[in-house]
Formats: structure tokens, C-alpha cells, sequence
């Protein structure tokens, strides 16, 4: 066996193995052992920090307003993922059972936007939402119309149109990151249901039950790796969201990596935004670690 | 099974199955009678599968129409259908117990969990899996796994079981047992199967009738030994056991007795009439298993053959040029004097039986003039 020969041969794996070792330890271990002695560190000027061992950041990090906002972002994310998985299961099924011909070009339409850059993407999607935008033009027209209906048939005119307030709000957040975070729940769904025996369906609606009870008793739990896969791949992203909350979000909608972003900038408390940063680490690992001990269940053969 | 009623339970009325251009299922008219072991046997593709998907649902007919007992089922989804189906990969769901997989159609259908757990029990016990219950599918053996798809189906007790391809996942031992079983257990319930099968041993050993498809049309319906001894056309006598078949002109058709001259076997002579107009071209298929062989020399073959043929009929000279020792049977490839091929095979009597022939042997051999099957088509 060839895999066998290379984990035999220890000079050939070091050799295979050295370079991506390396750069993994020069640009991610090391930056990120830094930031973790900076988080128990303290600002001695303005671009001075001394390392002296303070548990201080992490206290500071406990203080209800930042723990309000990391129960926030939590509360975010978690809204973000279960609007991701409502919406994106019909549409992993929908890809699944379409035909050969057309699945690669939903797939492709689900994919699309992963390679156009995300601070566009955000830019036209605030396009789309603005007081002027599609999103509020469309209204307008219709609400025009309805007001033209009404006089029309003798009736008081409505009152003149008030653009909906779409954007810089916790709506326009939960929006921007379910947008923007579908398709990192639609391809592990797709991925776990294209894997299912299509007989399993069958031998289900044979024994007399109807499409939506095969779809909660048989796909659903047989998805399930899927969906914690797609549910994890969606929650940790969402959770560490920058760009989103900072764009289109309002005063009141800032997630902690907002405020992370602050102490490295503005505020240049480079050791407690280094204690928050960590905090969130951990947070993730708490859920990775959750879904390695999740029950396993039976691959679907 | 005899006194089973011989009414259709499901009558298959000039059904067309298109995918795109191709006609999988062409214009197929059949009735399956209640209680009996239906088979379905043809080649990969030849739409059998087809033609069992469409009576449970599973595909459309583009044209003609299915009953299942007297109704209709045009429009009908899978889900309300008085059949069940084993499928060829079990689809048994894996992440439920056997007994929760046995369970599922009743508890759709809303039987209380008391009745659940005698019909299940029952159901186990019919397919020999009693004490099985708490298992999880991926501790079991194909086998097992099957058993397990079965009884999910017949618990529901359905009018009409279908099977598709039910054996070809089980290794030879265990499937030859099963088809005994099958079989057996088909007998016990009364319930009609509906079989597929591409195995011509599976078909013969299970069926009460076969019908041979090919390329999406019946080429014939009958029971296993008229299948086998009376086929209607070369394809059935080639797909259904192994034959020889030779080309040649009917020189003698009268209603007792019949005579074929074949260029590559020689003159055959048959001792009943066939349908078939004097000097018509037909094919004539003869089993290996039908024909004697004589070593050495050639005084015995013809005086056996001339038993109860005339002279110079129903016999030939060759020599060996393959043999191929099977255990129960050898099999002997023959070169006739006339270059055509013969394939011979004869039991093996005696645990010595085998050395009476070998290679290059000049070999003589005769057959009955009952064994020959005259072919139209």
C-alpha cells in the first residue's frame, strides 16, 4: 500500500509533512501563543505591554456589559444557524432530488456567491435593503397601488409612504448572516443527504407513510451527522461575525467581535482584546467538543 | 397452492414504460393470479424492474393501465397501495432496532402498541428472527438483513409482495436455502410474490409461473418445466439454462413426426408434429443434458438412436476439445465433424466416472427424438 510505504519510510513523511508543520507553527501557533500571553498582560504605554501574569482582562471580560454581548452573539449566531437550517434543508432536499442535469447548476447557484468578496456582497445586499433601495422602492410601488386602488373605488387614499427602516437594525444582522452563511448549511446537508439510500425512502412511503413523515422519521435522523456538521460549520462563523454586525447593524446590534475589533483599534487594549479574543476560542472548542462526544449514529450505508 | 383461487390480482393491461425515446416496458399485457409465486426473469435492463416499480408505485405507466384486485391505480401514490416491496439493497433503516423497523408500517397505519408487539413477534418468527428484536441492523448479516425487509412487509399483510432481485445480494449456499425458504414461506401465507429475478435457477426453483422479458416484452409466459422443456424462441431456450441451437429446414412436418435438416448438427428427427410450413427455415435447440455420448467407435450411438428414429437421424460423430469438471456434472465442448460446436454435459454417476472421456477423444453420441425443440423464432 502506497499510504503505508510513506508512513514507513520516516524521511519521506518528514519530508511530506515539514513544510505545512512549519507554517502552521510560524503563522498560527506562534501569532496566536503572542495573543494569549498579551491576554494576561497589561498596556504600559501606548504601545508597550508587560507581560506580568494579571488575571485582570479576564475579570474585566466578565463584567455584564461584555458578558451581554457575548449572550448576544450567542443568541445571533444561534437564531442565524436555526433560520440557516430551516431554509437550507428543503433546499439541500430540492438539489438532491433534482435531476442529473440540473443538480451541478444549483449547486453551482448555492456556491456562486462564495467566490465574490464578502465586503461586496454586503455592500449590495445594504443596496438592496437601504430606505432607498429595491427592497423599499418595491414597497413603495405596491403600497402606491394600493392607495390608487383605494381612491379608485371612492375610498380615503393611504397616507403617504414611510421607507421601512431595513437596515443598521438586529434585523438587518440576523439577515446579512443568514445570507451570508447558507451555503455553509446547505453543502453539508447535501452532502449527508445525496449519501442516503434512495431505497430508504421508498421502503418508507411502500409501508403507507406520507412524504412528510418519511422526511421527519427516515431523512431527517439518517441527515443527522449532516445537520450537526452544517449546524456547527454555521454557528462558529456566525458567532465570530465582523463585517456583518459592523456594516448593516444599528447601535444596539454590535456581536463581540465588534468589540474584540475595538480594543485592538480605537480603544488599544491590546491585552484585553487579546482575554475577549480567547474567551471566544474557547467558547468554540466547548462546541466542537460537544459534537465529538454527540451520540454517534449508524452511517447510512 | 393448488386450490389457491385462480383470479388476477393484478391484471398489467398494455402498459408502456418510455425513459426519454427508449421503451423500457413495451406494451406489456399480464394477469398475476392470487396466491401464486410470479417471476419476472430477464436479462439486466430488460425492464423487469421497471414493470415491479410500476406496480408499486415507485413509476408511472406512460401508457395502459394497472389493477391490483379489480382498482385501478392510476394515481394512486405508493404510500396507499395494497403491496408491499423488498428491495434489492433490504433498505432496512438503519438507525432504528429490527423491532422498530418491523413496527414502522404499523404504527404509521395507527395499530396500538399491544397489537404492534404480537404482529411483530409473529412477523420474526415467521422469518425465523425471533429474539432478534433489540438488534441494530449493522450487527446483522445480509442475510438476516433481508429477513428483516421481509417480515417489515409482511407484517403489513399486503395483497401482492414484490421482491426485487431478493437473493442476489446472499452468497450461493445461503441463497440457494433461501430460495427454499422463500418458497416455503410463500406457501404459508397464501400471499401472492411478485419476484424479479435475472437467475434462471432462482426463477425455476421458486416460480408457480415465469414470464421471460426481454428489451420491455413478455416472450414468454408458462411454468418453470414448460419454460425449460417447451421454450417458445431461441431467446428463452438460451436465457432459460443452456442449449444448443442449430439452424436448418423443416423437411417433414406431419402431425406425429418431424424431421429438421440442420447443416451443423445433421438430420433430427422429433416424434410429434411441429407448427411450421414444409421447407421453412427453424432453429432447433437441444440441452446438453439431453444428449448421450458413446466412446469409442459409433455402433452404439446409432443403434440407440435408431431406437425410435430412423436411420441416419438423431445422432453425431465428434471429438472432445473442452471439458470442464463441475463436480456433479462434466461438461464437454465437442467439435463436430461439421465444424459446429456441441455442447455436451453428462453427471457423474460414479466418483470414476469422469476418466471414460478425454481430451481429443473421438466421440460418438445420439439423442431421443422427444429431446429436440423445433424454434420459429
Amino acid at each position: 500500500m502506497a499510504e503505508q510505504d510513506w508512513k514507513a519510510n520516516k524521511r519521506v513523511f518528514a519530508a511530506v509533512s515539514l513544510p505545512t508543520l512549519l507554517w502552521t507553527l510560524l503563522f498560527f501557533v506562534i501569532p496566536m501563543a503572542i495573543v494569549w500571553f498579551y491576554s494576561f498582560g497589561e498596556n504600559k504605554g501606548l504601545t508597550e505591554i508587560e507581560f506580568s501574569g494579571t488575571l485582570e482582562n479576564y475579570k474585566r471580560a466578565t463584567e455584564y456589559l461584555y458578558l451581554s454581548i457575548f449572550g448576544k452573539s450567542f443568541a445571533v449566531a444561534a437564531l442565524v444557524t436555526l433560520i440557516c437550517l430551516i431554509i437550507g434543508f428543503p433546499v439541500a432536499m430540492a438539489i438532491t432530488f433534482a435531476s442529473e442535469k440540473w443538480r451541478p447548476w444549483l449547486l453551482l447557484g448555492v456556491m456562486l456567491p462564495f467566490w465574490t468578496n464578502l465586503l461586496i456582497r454586503t455592500y449590495a445586499l445594504m443596496m438592496l435593503l437601504g430606505s432607498q433601495g429595491f427592497a423599499n422602492k418595491g414597497l413603495e410601488t405596491l403600497w402606491g397601488g394600493a392607495s390608487w386602488f383605494k381612491t379608485l373605488v371612492g375610498l380615503q387614499p393611504l397616507p403617504t409612504w414611510e421607507p421601512v427602516q431595513l437596515l443598521f437594525n438586529n434585523f438587518a444582522v440576523v439577515f446579512g448572516l443568514v445570507y451570508v452563511h447558507l451555503p455553509f448549511m446547505v453543502l453539508p446537508l447535501y452532502a449527508a443527504l445525496d449519501r442516503l439510500d434512495r431505497s430508504l425512502i421508498e421502503a418508507s412511503l411502500d409501508l403507507g407513510a406520507g412524504h412528510f413523515r418519511t422526511i421527519m422519521r427516515i431523512v431527517v435522523p439518517l441527515a443527522a451527522p449532516g445537520i450537526v456538521a452544517g449546524v456547527m460549520i454555521t454557528l462558529i462563523p456566525a458567532l465570530g461575525a465582523y463585517l456583518t454586525p459592523d456594516l448593516m447593524g444599528g447601535t444596539d446590534s454590535q456581536m463581540i467581535a465588534n468589540v474584540i475589533e475595538r480594543q485592538f483599534k480605537k480603544a488599544n487594549d491590546w491585552p484585553f482584546g487579546a482575554a475577549l479574543s480567547f474567551i471566544l476560542i474557547y467558547a468554540m472548542f466547548i462546541l466542537i467538543a460537544l459534537q465529538a462526544m454527540r451520540k454517534k449514529v449508524p452511517e447510512v450505508r | 397452492m393448488t386450490d389457491a383461487p385462480k383470479k388476477p390480482i393484478i391484471q398489467i393491461q398494455n402498459v408502456t414504460k418510455r425513459f426519454g425515446r427508449v421503451a423500457a416496458v413495451d406494451n406489456v399485457s399480464l394477469d398475476i393470479l392470487a396466491g401464486e409465486f410470479f417471476v419476472l426473469l430477464g436479462p439486466s435492463g430488460c425492464g423487469k424492474t421497471t414493470l415491479l416499480r410500476m406496480i408499486a408505485g415507485f413509476e408511472l405507466p406512460t401508457e395502459g393501465t394497472i389493477l391490483i384486485d379489480g382498482q385501478d391505480m392510476a394515481g394512486i401514490p405508493p404510500n396507499k397501495r395494497p403491496v408491499n416491496m423488498v428491495f434489492q439493497s433490504y433498505a432496512v433503516f438503519p438507525h432504528m432496532s429490527v423491532a422498530d423497523n418491523v413496527a414502522y408500517g404499523l404504527k404509521i397505519a395507527g395499530v396500538k402498541g399491544g397489537e404492534v408487539r404480537d404482529r411483530v413477534a409473529e412477523a420474526l418468527d415467521l422469518v425465523k428472527l425471533g429474539g432478534f428484536e433489540d438488534r441494530m441492523p449493522d450487527q446483522m448479516s445480509g442475510g438476516q438483513r433481508q429477513r428483516v425487509a421481509l417480515a417489515r412487509s409482511l407484517i403489513m399483510r399486503p395483497k401482492v409482495l414484490l421482491l426485487d432481485e431478493p437473493l442476489s445480494a446472499l452468497d450461493a449456499k445461503l441463497r440457494a436455502q433461501m430460495q427454499f425458504e422463500l418458497a416455503e414461506l410463500q406457501d404459508q401465507v397464501g400471499i401472492t410474490f411478485v419476484t424479479v429475478t435475472h437467475d434462471q435457477d432462482e426463477a425455476l426453483s421458486m416460480a408457480s409461473r415465469i414470464a421471460v422479458i426481454n428489451k420491455g416484452e413478455v416472450s414468454q409466459l408458462a411454468g418453470p418445466s414448460d419454460l425449460y422443456e417447451y421454450p417458445a424462441n431461441r431467446f428463452v431456450a438460451d436465457f432459460v439454462g443452456s442449449v444448443n441451437i442449430f439452424e436448418g429446414k423443416l423437411t417433414l412436418d406431419e402431425p406425429d413426426r418431424a424431421a429438421v435438416d440442420c447443416p451443423g448438427l445433421g438430420k433430427v428427427y422429433l416424434n410429434h408434429g411441429v407448427t411450421g410450413p414444409h421447407g421453412a427455415d427453424v432453429w432447433v435447440a437441444l440441452r446438453p443434458e439431453k444428449i448421450y455420448l458413446h466412446v469409442p467407435g459409433e455402433g452404439k450411438a446409432v443403434r440407440a438412436a435408431a431406437q425410435d428414429a430412423p436411420d441416419g437421424h438423431n445422432f453425431a460423430r465428434g471429438c472432445i476439445k473442452g471439458m470442464s469438471y463441475l463436480g456433479d456434472i462434466t461438461l464437454y465442448d465437442i467439435l463436430l465433424e461439421s465444424g459446429a460446436r456441441l455442447r455436451v454435459s453428462r453427471p457423474n454417476l460414479s466418483r470414476h466416472d469422469q476418466e471414460d472421456f478425454t481430451w481429443d477423444d473421438k466421440v460418438s453420441m445420439h439423442w431421443r427424438a422427444d429431446s429436440p425443440v423445433v424454434l420459429l423464432g
